[in-house]
């Protein structure tokens, strides 16, 4: 016999090993739906988790997808933590690639060292911009702030593809919806000869060690951290929740930002409608996989990043729609928060029947 | 701006609102009983996606409606078991659903791109259909919206009017009282829930066998996030979720009547109007925090645990 009994304390253990259950759990589904669809399972796995890290230039691209990731990561971990349900990090990434766009390509014709640092500024306050609208909102007039961050991401999208059909198209490119190529000095330097790996990365690590010391060892963290576990608490030791609000918001949106402007300054080199294949969607399940901790978002990213890799290997070698990415991010939310309950709750087997 | 225009513009409002009645029908039901599922849109994408494979298996568009059904049914049942018997954060299961939706409605749909169905078509009630104006605005749709109009008395009924409704509101209210005076609050949540993934799954099934009628990836473009915001509008209130969802209707076709009446602006920044609009609408509804704090049902988003009323 078993039984589910709460425990006293929550499992920190567990709190570990449970989104390492969910991915095996996650696994253990891809071979049955593999299977079922007359795949070699064994085959598909390794095209979609070994593959994209069998040789350095899929490593490259892993970490190239793995910055944007990150960077929107570590700032829904902090808004998550101090309880501000922010959905909106597709939109704040592609206002920064926006943001950017418009200062590269204003000043495509110089060769200014100083290009490249404005065009990360503004892609940086762009992205803080389209996440101080929806905070305003909520703190001024109590809006929903899951709502209205969505729909912002949705206005996002259409001012961007507006702006790469309209007033950024290149004028030059024979009506396609792209902006120009951005100039040299708005480029953003590759690390290495011969990959695509470039500065974005350093930020994002960077921007994971800045959230963590934000979040461990200052006061405003040890706040944000209260403020998560126990809101009533927080409000009876004064903690200001607007001004908490306002910092996980706007560090979120810059992050967000950062990430937008780094992919189009940096392995895109231009603006084009399809900036993010859904990076801060996926973002959301990186911050639950990492618990929503800084430095477990590293980890968790590199797995995202790894399953964005093999879902396109997958497309292009076994013909497996690239969708199956999405679909396996969905599952592996759903067994973590299942995995979850054994933090709070736990199994007893006993021999005879319990009373 | 003469009649005929003003009819086809209001006959388009009540067809582009008719989803997002739908879904707001069942999700105001879901947080009524005190559970918000935030995954609305990846479960209208499957009813969508699920409806029009199986009317293109079968020929029969009536399958197709009850296939879409059936699987948000079952998509929601997957955030109820979380939800309810895993105590699993509500946003974050809502979400989950929703990316989970999202990515297995293309990965299932990916061979039916472009290919059609012979969906619903549209019937002229007799009678009701020759009057003047409002039998062209209201009586010459397709069955479904038919539907909906006779959905949202019913649900309008028993929400307020029967015993159902009470208790329904009972657990959403106050589920400690509730269980305490032996109504199974679990059990009232499992419906709730599921009641809210076939009407759900039904709005996916307009969706790809009406309105457009064909499948293409995340063809719902945010309408499952728009009926979530429209069910704040309605102050949970069923009556108000119909004027709503055809509010919210009027103003995603609003690009299509000032393209209409001449109005030179870009159609993609005319496409962002739906979405403005339902902010704004948010940001005036949601101003008055002593009322929503009010009409909000009050357990909306808290798990309940049975075990801990011992």
């Amino acid at each position: 016999m078993m039984r589910i009994q709460a425990r006293t304390e929550p499992s920190s253990l567990m709190k570990v090993a449970s989104p390492l259950i969910a991915i095996v759990c996650t696994l253990l589904f891809g071979c049955i739906l593999f299977s079922a669809l007359n795949k070699n399972p064994f085959e598909a796995l390794h095209v979609l988790l070994i593959a994209p890290l069998s040789d350095m230039y899929n490593v490259g691209e892993m970490l190239v997808k793995m910055g944007p990731l990150l960077l929107c990561a570590v700032g829904l971990s902090l808004c998550y933590r101090a309880n501000m349900w922010n959905i909106g990090a597709e939109g704040q990434l592609l206002a920064g690639a926006l943001g950017g766009s418009v200062v590269a390509l204003t000043f495509i014709d110089s060769e200014s060292v100083f290009v490249l640092p404005c065009a990360l500024l503004a892609g940086i306050v762009s992205g803080m911009l389209w996440a101080a609208i929806p905070t305003f909102l909520k703190l001024r007039f109590n809006s929903n702030l899951i709502l209205t961050t969505i729909m912002f991401n949705y206005i996002g999208l259409y001012l961007l593809i507006w702006a790469v059909n309209g007033p950024l198209r290149d004028p030059d490119g024979y009506g396609f919806p792209e902006s120009a190529l951005f100039s040299e000095a708005a480029t953003l330097p590759t690390l290495f000869d011969g990959s695509r790996i470039h500065l974005g990365i350093l930020f994002a690590i960077l921007s994971a060690f800045i959230g963590w010391f934000v979040l461990t060892k200052t006061h405003l963290g040890f706040q944000i951290r209260v403020f998560g576990a126990d809101e009533p608490a927080a409000k009876y030791a004064g903690f200001n929740s607007k001004k908490l609000s306002w910092f996980v918001m706007l560090f979120s949106g810059a992050l967000a930002g950062l990430a937008g402007v780094s992919e189009v300054t940096g392995p895109i080199g231009q603006l084009v409608p399809n900036v993010s294949p859904g990076y801060g969607y996926s973002a959301i399940i990186v911050a639950y996989l990492g618990r929503l901790h800084p430095l477990g978002a590293i980890v968790a990213a590199i797995f995202l990043a790894v399953l964005y890799m093999g879902g396109d290997l997958a497309q292009i070698q076994m013909g497996i729609p690239v969708a199956v990415v999405g679909m396996f991010q969905g599952v592996l939310l759903f067994f973590l928060l299942a995995c979850d309950f054994f933090i709070r709750n736990r199994l007893i087997f006993n021999k005879q029947a319990t009373h | 701006m003469d009649a005929d225009l003003i009819v086809q513009i209001l006959f388009a409002a009540i067809k582009t609102g008719t989803p997002l009645l739908l879904i707001a029908l069942g999700e105001v039901i879901c947080e009524k009983s005190g559970v918000l599922n935030l995954g609305q849109e990846g479960m209208m994408l499957m009813g969508a996606v699920v409806g029009f494979i199986a009317a293109y298996a079968t020929g029969n568009a009536g399958l197709g409606v009850l296939g879409a059904m059936l699987m948000g049914s079952f998509m929601s049942l997957i955030f109820a078991v979380l939800v309810l018997q895993l105590g699993a954060n509500q946003v974050a299961t809502g979400l989950a659903l929703t990316i989970f939706g999202t990515g297995l409605s293309a990965f299932v749909g990916s061979d039916f791109v472009g290919n059609t169905v012979q969906g619903f078509q549209p019937i002229a009630i007799p009678v009701l259909s020759s009057i003047p104006y409002l039998g062209d605005i209201l009586f010459k749709h397709d069955i479904l919206v038919y539907l909906s109009f006779v959905l949202a008395v019913v649900i309008a009924y028993v929400a307020n009017k029967t015993r159902v409704g009470l208790v329904l509101k009972a657990v959403g209210e106050n589920p400690h009282a509730a269980n305490a005076i032996g109504i199974k609050v679990l059990q009232v949540r499992y419906l709730a829930i599921l009641f809210g993934g076939a009407m759900t799954g039904l709005a996916g099934a307009y969706m790809s066998l009406v309105y457009t009628p064909m499948w293409a990836e995340n063809m719902t473009a945010g309408r499952g996030w728009i009926a979530l915001a429209l069910v704040v509008f309605a102050s949970w209130r069923v009556g108000r979720i119909m004027l709503g969802a055809y509010l919210f209707g009027f103003a995603s076709i609003m690009h299509l009547v000032l393209q209409g009446l001449g109005v030179n602006i870009s159609s993609n920044l005319l496409a962002m109007m739906p979405y403005v609009a339902t902010v704004i609408v948010m940001v005036i509804i949601s101003a008055d925090q002593f009322k929503e704090k009010l009409l909000a049902p009050r357990s909306l988003g808290k798990p309940f645990d049975p075990r801990n009323m011992a």
